[in-house]
């Protein structure tokens, strides 16, 4: 049964890849990504791997798609006909693609337990002892907040360049009270004169907040955690930015309070680091946090935790306002 | 099963060239990202397969099951899906910029309009 | 305390100082926050080498997790060659940048401009520190993003074309070497190079030779190998570079310049010599045949571009695509001399290159640009950016006395033990060219006259002069002095070789 759902899967991710590349119209290729990208977080479900699945749901198919979107408001879906170059492309992709497949035939099959990478003592580790040494049912949560707590903090900062960035970019000069210095001459988006969309958009507002504040809790013990609560956290107030537009939006959520917002998530994850130290671990050993080893750590996972979310729901929250805000704007040829 | 060992693995290759393949050929600025999240997301789902084991289950602790499957490639494609999404929005922002200032995202035109100045 | 968590330090210093710029709002504050921060880490720094020095390499377990079941930070003499350079060259940049950043970038935007400049620090310290293939990914890409925001604050449009141009080659790059570790972890089945290192070289999982006779670990080191070369600039793969060095605002310029690459050189020699080097990978994989033919033609190529460019901080682009040429070729040769001579080469040209994009920067604030027409003459009323620029051009040519000098001296040594004439005399070739450009920047800033009615210009303010010149003056003191850093080159390269072994 799994086999068959994997080769459907792995048929319609062909048609589609080979639809993305042949496509002209630049709305059609972002929607076909959105779906390409959904395809995968099912193969990752078949994979076993449900906290992939949902990252990739929440933050491929979504927000990837929703940016794309938002850039081809701004900048318009035409692509021009035009003469594509093939040849040294499908040269350096021919190279490529036989490089990998040559790689692939002296390595363990599909799914082999005797694969180095099943044998090999930490994954022991991470599925046996982690369980005596954290008592956290969900083997990626400790995985990803402990044991490899540190690649999980220089996500963090990631995103929050990627926030930064793109305020750096796209951010305008803002009077005290946030509304921009120079003028809109866009439109703003919004759906407020649908009455039953905005009905049922300001019922599902809070029920999406709550939502995410479950996944944000539930990490330790199913798929969830920080990253994919931030999204879904963002998501509510993307709904509330489509239903009542970028300046009403702007005010509920001010660019100047995200931006706070980003920095300060960042900071509550490394304060924890810094806090260790002082209490006599090594940065980010959680387990000094309390008298015992095994609530030390939950404490430093759930903090951990938390300044992901603020620093993930912040900083998506500001892509999302700022590239509305910058389509909000509107074109203004700049010439340097 | 033998043959099947493989085949996921050269279906993932395809699609990551294909990816490659959009970002190499293409000239406007948007489908180079987008072939460049194909690229990637291929190799996210390459990485995961390496981590799974036949017979065994999602890593999450139950009851009566003894065989899950390796939960350190998914903790890194976490990683990694989250720094794509980072530099995907900042190249969209880029975009953004480059309209404004060129006021095309043909990659052939801003070459010629760069010449000019 | 501190002396205990130092090599920890280091890096998360810059890491929490970025988002309290970012707290603090404003473009003074935030340069306050950065410089005090980036000399903090530069004190660590000195600290740590010190100890590495004398007593040998450095180890920390993050989280308190032993590796390879936790992330492993650990910094041995080639790592701290590098840490030294970077922190060092950021301690100069931070005061130099107060001025030109209130020039070149909107106030409103300084704050983040400092965050981002915070953070590419982190990453690039982060890359050189850590023992975890894949900790390497993460900081590798939070070095690279915030580069592509700092780069893309340049006040030309084409700062945004290079920055896009950057984004998809450096992405492209960074999956290629995800792609090489993922290989690689397959494999081996963990994460820290040290016991990939061990892993490599033990039989295979299906019995049929070792580990690293694999077809699928010769495909690893190809991937890796290709997407570093990405972020190195090896020709013909440099393409992103020279708008990229050009366009920036003048302090990433100089920062970028002397830092990113040579990390990026230091990570290539990890992959080579820590995680493959019980297999001895100059004598089973193509590196060195591969490596010095491309460092040769790189060398010439761009230094002949050089000399045809009409933005002076263009032409220094392409000089340094050349000069990270030599430092490959260094590599390419797979001998102690060799090795010690490219770390060297690497050590120097972040000096030179270092004062010749800072002497640039405090042209772009007086001028408002590099174009040569733009430029013609300011020489002669700007005394001590020009001292420093002669300084910088006479150490990239490599006039005795000068630091560029030691570290030619010592490449051409190392490619005359081999008795391979003709790269020596190619590199002697390529040398002769960096004269000529060298020699036309200094023509066209001091030797040629003011146009007519072009503005009359004063000196750059102090604060960007005296950071330059002192940078300079850096490549004078390690031209004479040249003992201690060709000390810590030896070291350096022992003791890759010595994980090797």
């Amino acid at each position: 049964m799994a086999q068959i759902i994997d080769i459907v899967l792995l048929v319609f991710l062909c048609t589609v890849a080979v639809a993305t590349v042949r496509m002209r119209d630049l709305f059609g290729i972002a929607m076909l990504f959105g779906i390409f990208s959904l395809l995968s977080a099912s193969v990752f479900v078949v994979l076993d791997a449900g906290d992939v699945a949902m990252t990739e749901a929440a933050v491929g198919a979504g927000l990837t798609t929703i940016l794309m979107l938002s850039t081809l408001a701004a900048t318009g879906s035409r692509a021009h006909p035009r003469a594509v170059r093939w040849k040294l492309p499908l040269f350096v992709v021919t190279v490529t693609g036989a490089a990998l497949v040559y790689a692939t035939t002296d390595m363990p099959r599909f799914g082999d337990p005797n694969a180095p990478v099943q044998t090999h003592p930490v994954a022991k580790h991470y599925i046996e002892t982690s369980q005596e040494e954290t008592g956290i049912p969900n083997m990626v949560t400790p995985l990803l907040a402990s044991y490899r707590g540190f690649d999980t903090l220089g996500e963090t900062a990631v995103v929050f360049t990627a926030g930064i960035g793109v305020l750096a970019l796209i951010g305008r000069r803002r009077k005290k009270d946030g509304t921009p210095v120079d003028e809109n001459h866009g439109e703003d988006i919004r759906a407020e004169h649908h009455a039953v969309v905005r009905v049922v958009g300001k019922i599902l507002i809070p029920a999406i907040l709550l939502y995410a504040c479950y996944i944000q809790a539930h990490g330790d013990f199913g798929p969830g955690g920080g990253f994919q609560a931030g999204v879904v956290f963002a998501s509510g107030l993307m709904l509330y930015l489509l239903l009542f537009g970028v300046a009403a939006a702007a005010r509920v959520a001010p660019f100047a309070v995200l931006e706070r917002l980003i920095a300060l998530g960042l900071l509550l994850y490394g304060g924890i680091g810094v806090l260790n130290m002082m209490l006599g671990g090594n940065f980010l050993d959680y387990r000094t946090l309390a008298e015992n080893a095994k609530d030390g750590l939950h404490y430093g996972i759930i903090l951990i935790e938390l300044g992901v979310g603020i620093t993930v729901a912040a900083v998506v929250t500001t892509l999302v306002f700022a590239f509305a805000d910058h389509l909000q704007r509107g074109p203004v040829h700049r010439q340097d | 099963m033998e043959f099947f060992g493989l085949f996921n693995y050269w279906v993932f290759i395809f699609l990551m060239m294909a990816g490659f393949y959009l970002l190499l050929s293409a000239r406007n600025l948007v489908k180079k990202i987008v072939g460049l999240n194909l690229f990637q997301t291929s190799v996210f789902v390459f990485y995961v397969s390496a981590g799974k084991v036949t017979g065994g289950t999602v890593p999450i602790q139950q009851e009566g099951i003894t065989s899950y499957s390796n939960p350190l490639p998914h903790v890194l494609i976490l990683t990694a899906i989250v720094v794509g999404v980072a530099s995907t929005a900042l190249g969209l922002s880029l975009i953004l910029k480059i309209k404004d200032t060129y006021g095309t995202m043909e990659e052939d035109e801003i070459d010629s309009l760069d010449v000019a100045t | 305390m501190i002396e205990q968590h130092a090599i920890a330090l280091v890096v998360v210093v810059p890491l929490l100082a970025a988002p309290l710029c970012v707290l603090t709002g404003r473009g003074r504050w935030a340069w306050t926050v950065a410089t005090a921060a980036v000399w903090s880490s530069f004190a660590l720094a000195l600290h740590l080498v010190q100890r590495v020095l004398s007593e040998g390499p450095i180890t920390y377990a993050m989280g308190g997790w032993q590796p390879p079941v936790g992330i492993e930070f650990r910094l041995d003499a080639a790592g701290a060659l590098v840490m030294l350079v970077i922190t060092g060259i950021a301690t100069i940049v931070a005061p130099y940048a107060r001025k030109s950043v209130e020039r070149e970038v909107d106030d409103f935007r300084q704050h983040r401009f400092y965050a981002c400049l915070l953070l590419c620090l982190c990453g690039l310290l982060g890359m050189t520190i850590t023992a975890d293939a894949f900790n390497l990914f993460v900081f590798l890409e939070i070095s690279s993003l915030s580069t592509y925001a700092l780069v893309a604050m340049g006040r030309d449009r084409r700062a945004f074309t290079a920055a896009f141009r950057y984004l998809l080659i450096g992405t492209v790059g960074a999956t290629f070497y995800l792609l090489g570790i993922g290989f690689l972890y397959i494999l081996t089945g963990t994460l820290n190079m040290a016991d990939m290192a061990e892993r490599l070289v033990q039989p295979a999982w299906d019995g049929e030779g070792l580990v690293h006779q694999t077809r699928t670990a010769r495909a690893a080191f190809a991937f890796l190998t290709v997407g570093l070369s990405m972020k190195i600039a090896i020709w013909p793969l440099h393409l992103w570079l020279p708008n990229v060095y050009a366009y920036a605002p003048s302090a990433v310029s100089a920062f970028l310049s002397a830092t990113a690459t040579k990390v990026a050189v230091l990570v290539l020699l990890r992959m080579f010599y820590t995680v493959d080097g019980l297999a001895a990978p100059f004598s089973t994989l193509p590196v060195a045949d591969t490596l010095v033919p491309l460092a040769i033609i790189g060398a010439l190529g761009t230094s002949i571009l050089a000399i045809y460019q009409d933005d002076l901080k263009r032409a220094l682009a392409y000089s340094s695509v050349a000069q990270v040429g030599y430092i490959v070729l260094g590599i390419g040769l797979a001998s102690t001399a060799g090795l010690s001579a490219s770390l060297l080469h690497l050590f120097n040209h972040a000096l030179m290159k270092g004062a010749l994009f800072c002497a640039m920067g405090c042209i772009v604030y007086r001028v408002g640009s590099t174009r040569i027409n733009a430029v013609r003459g300011v020489g002669r009323s700007m005394p001590w950016t020009t001292a420093a620029l002669l300084l910088g051009g006479l150490s990239l040519i490599g006039v005795p006395l000068t630091a560029g000098f030691t570290s030619k001296w010592a490449l051409v040594s190392a490619i005359l033990e081999q008795e391979r004439w003709f790269t020596a005399a190619l590199m002697l070739v390529s040398s002769l060219l960096a004269i000529i450009y060298v020699g036309r920047i200094i023509g066209i800033v001091l030797l040629s006259k003011r146009p007519r009615g072009a503005p009359q210009v004063g000196e750059a303010p102090a604060w960007m002069v005296a950071p330059t010149l002192v940078l300079a003056l850096l490549n004078l003191y390690f031209g004479i002095a040249s003992d201690t850093s060709s000390e810590l080159a030896l070291r350096a390269a022992q003791a890759l070789e010595e994980v090797a072994r």
